[in-house]
């Protein structure tokens, strides 16, 4: 172990090697240990977007809140909703802990996500307009949700690992939760058949998408660093295809069909082979074009504002207070 | 005190007629009180003003959601139909709710430019939750045993809901000049309606007689008294007696809002009534 002072003494270069040598030797890091720029840079762009995602998450399902159909369901959508913006919250405050040595903070990442720098998952861009949509984001964006996280657990970054675990069995709950709403109009009437049918067609490409472009061989510098790193241990192909394996059988089971006639398993290569969703619709997407980008952001966006002064006297009383 | 007879349960309930009846009448005010203030509180999720408030709210709108149900569940269990179709089937004119709680939260729909008040909503919210906790307490010494028993058991959350609009109520009147005065506006506001809050309804005599809960007067007063304390303490002018809205909820009359409220809440259950969701 060496000392803080001892550290200090070191040079870049050799604070570096130390550092990939924990990284390699499966050591995990904490808010206030040295790290490489670039490290704390990926940390931050990889955590402010998840936390973003919860948040602007949120409101999709939002949408179905208030008019879910029974009892039941409007306590659980509730108490889902809710823990998507918990795990916003627990998120931001990772994010946060890495932004404050650049003296960053929450506000600059509001205002991030307000222009546009600070992006949020394709899924939530897009249109939820039936009760099925509640049920389908719960099954399977939740599921998708799931894998990704899952692969994240054992990230280097001990802060990040440690919301994931909490995330991920809560997410669980989530997936569950859409599941239950998917079986239910899976086993109804006819209508309520078809209202699952055609959300199943409806989010198919985001679904796919979700997991981002397929690396064919070249990974990104992005990716290269975030695996070196042990941020990440998965290739967004590999994860599509853990993904596909988990839920086509089980959609086509439950009697639905996707909109893709050449999906199958081929044995031979052990992968799924699936028409790719349209890649240059999915930039548009991301970068604030989806059908319901401007609606969504809008929304997040008019509220800050008109709650502004009531952070302003939350201020105001702590500084009285203090 | 000669009627003050304990009733076990439902089955012992429905024996007397009258009695079941002023019961049912009392539930209804309590499950739809809870239920669209829930709602109303619904409608904030996304909107509040820092990601910690929204989850709080939405957690204490889902325990009062959860207490709306269980008033339903009783009311399901006096007979009156399924729990969902009570909530989710009725017209606006047959909700006992005061017009307090169905007020919109602002202008815009919860999904289409809305422009939230949050002194409003913690006014209200206040205002109401102090309410409930003496209805509560009196209900703790109600004839009817199940009603007394979930009483007893909402008390708990409930303390804990209090506790969370006190502190907001206190920060936001010793903030800024501009807090203060969106708070004094919203106290104006509520009070335009929550006199109607301590109102048993049409058959008041019966709920009283028949021991269900407290004199109006008695809860009037108490809730006033606790009232007058707390905006004390948080150096809030005391706005005098509280008004009532010219529509009487508790006798089934009620503004556009609950209409609206309750079109979007049954929205999807009212597609097909009979199927499983």
């Amino acid at each position: 172990m060496q000392t803080r002072m001892e550290h200090s003494e070191l040079t870049e270069n050799e604070k570096m090697e130390a550092f990939l040598a924990r990284i390699d030797r499966g050591e995990k890091i904490e808010a206030d240990d040295w790290m490489p720029a670039d490290y704390r840079n990926q940390l931050i762009k990889l955590i402010s977007m998840h936390g973003i995602s919860e948040i602007m998450g949120a409101l999709p399902e939002k949408e179905w809140v208030p008019k879910a159909p029974t009892l039941r369901r409007k306590l659980a959508i509730m108490a889902k909703v809710q823990d998507e913006m918990g795990h916003g919250q627990l998120l931001l405050r990772v994010a946060e802990d890495l932004m404050a040595p650049l003296g960053k903070t929450r506000e600059d990442l509001m205002q991030d996500l307000f222009t546009g720098r600070l992006k949020f998952h394709n899924v939530f861009h897009m249109e939820a307009p039936t009760w099925a949509d509640a049920g389908v984001i719960g099954w399977l964006v939740d599921g998708a949700a799931i894998i990704t996280q899952t692969m994240s657990l054992d990230t280097s970054y001990a802060p990040y690992a440690r919301a994931l675990h909490r995330i991920c069995a809560e997410e669980k709950f989530h997936a569950q939760h859409g599941e239950s709403i998917v079986l239910e109009l899976a086993e109804g009437t006819e209508a309520q058949r078809q209202m699952l049918q055609e959300s199943i067609t409806r989010w198919w490409p985001s679904l796919l998408m979700f997991f981002g472009p397929p690396e064919n061989g070249t990974i990104t510098s992005n990716q290269s660093a975030n695996m070196r790193y042990k941020i990440r241990s998965q290739t967004n192909e590999e994860l599509r295809q853990a993904f596909l394996t988990k839920y086509v059988p089980r959609i086509f089971h439950l009697g639905f069909t996707l909109p893709d006639e050449t999906i199958h398993f081929d044995e031979a290569s052990g992968q799924w082979i699936y028409q790719q969703p349209d890649w240059e619709a999915f930039k548009l997407i991301v970068k604030g074009q989806g059908p319901r980008s401007a609606h969504r952001l809008s929304l997040r966006e008019t509220s800050y504002e008109d709650t502004k002064w009531v952070r302003d006297a939350i201020m105001s009383f702590g500084r009285q207070a203090g | 005190m000669a009627d003050r007879v304990l009733i076990e349960t439902a089955e012992q309930a429905k024996q007397n007629q009258e009695y079941a009846q002023a019961l049912a009448d009392l539930l209804f005010q309590l499950a739809d009180d809870d239920f669209i203030l829930a709602y109303r509180g619904s409608e904030w999720l996304g909107l509040a003003p820092h990601i910690e408030e929204d989850v709080a709210f939405s957690s204490m709108s889902q325990d009062m959601m959860g207490h709306a149900v269980m008033f339903y569940e009783m009311l399901e269990s006096l007979g009156l139909g399924k729990a969902d179709d009570i909530a989710q089937l009725r017209e606006a004119k047959d909700f006992r709710n005061a017009i307090l709680v169905e007020r919109k939260n602002g202008t815009g729909e919860y999904n289409d430019n809305p422009h939230y008040d949050w002194a409003y909503a913690i006014v209200r919210s206040y205002v109401y939750g102090l309410y409930k906790q003496v209805r509560l307490e009196a209900l703790q010494q109600s004839t009817y045993v199940p009603l007394a028993q979930v009483s007893r058991k909402m008390m708990t959350e409930h303390r804990y809901h209090l506790m969370h609009w006190q502190v907001w109520l206190n920060q936001l009147a010793n903030s800024t000049k501009d807090a203060r005065q969106r708070l004094e506006a919203a106290i104006a506001k509520v009070w335009q309606d929550a006199g109607e809050l301590s109102d048993l309804g049409p058959s008041k005599e019966q709920i009283v007689r028949f021991g269900l809960i407290a004199g109006e007067e008695i809860l009037r007063q108490k809730w006033l008294a606790k009232t007058r304390e707390i905006f004390q303490s948080a150096g809030l002018n005391w706005p005098g007696e509280p008004g009532t809205a010219s529509e009487r909820g508790r006798a089934g009359e009620h503004t556009a809002d609950l209409e609206q409220a309750v079109a979007t809440l049954s929205e999807v259950y009212r597609i097909d009534p009979a199927a499983s969701w």
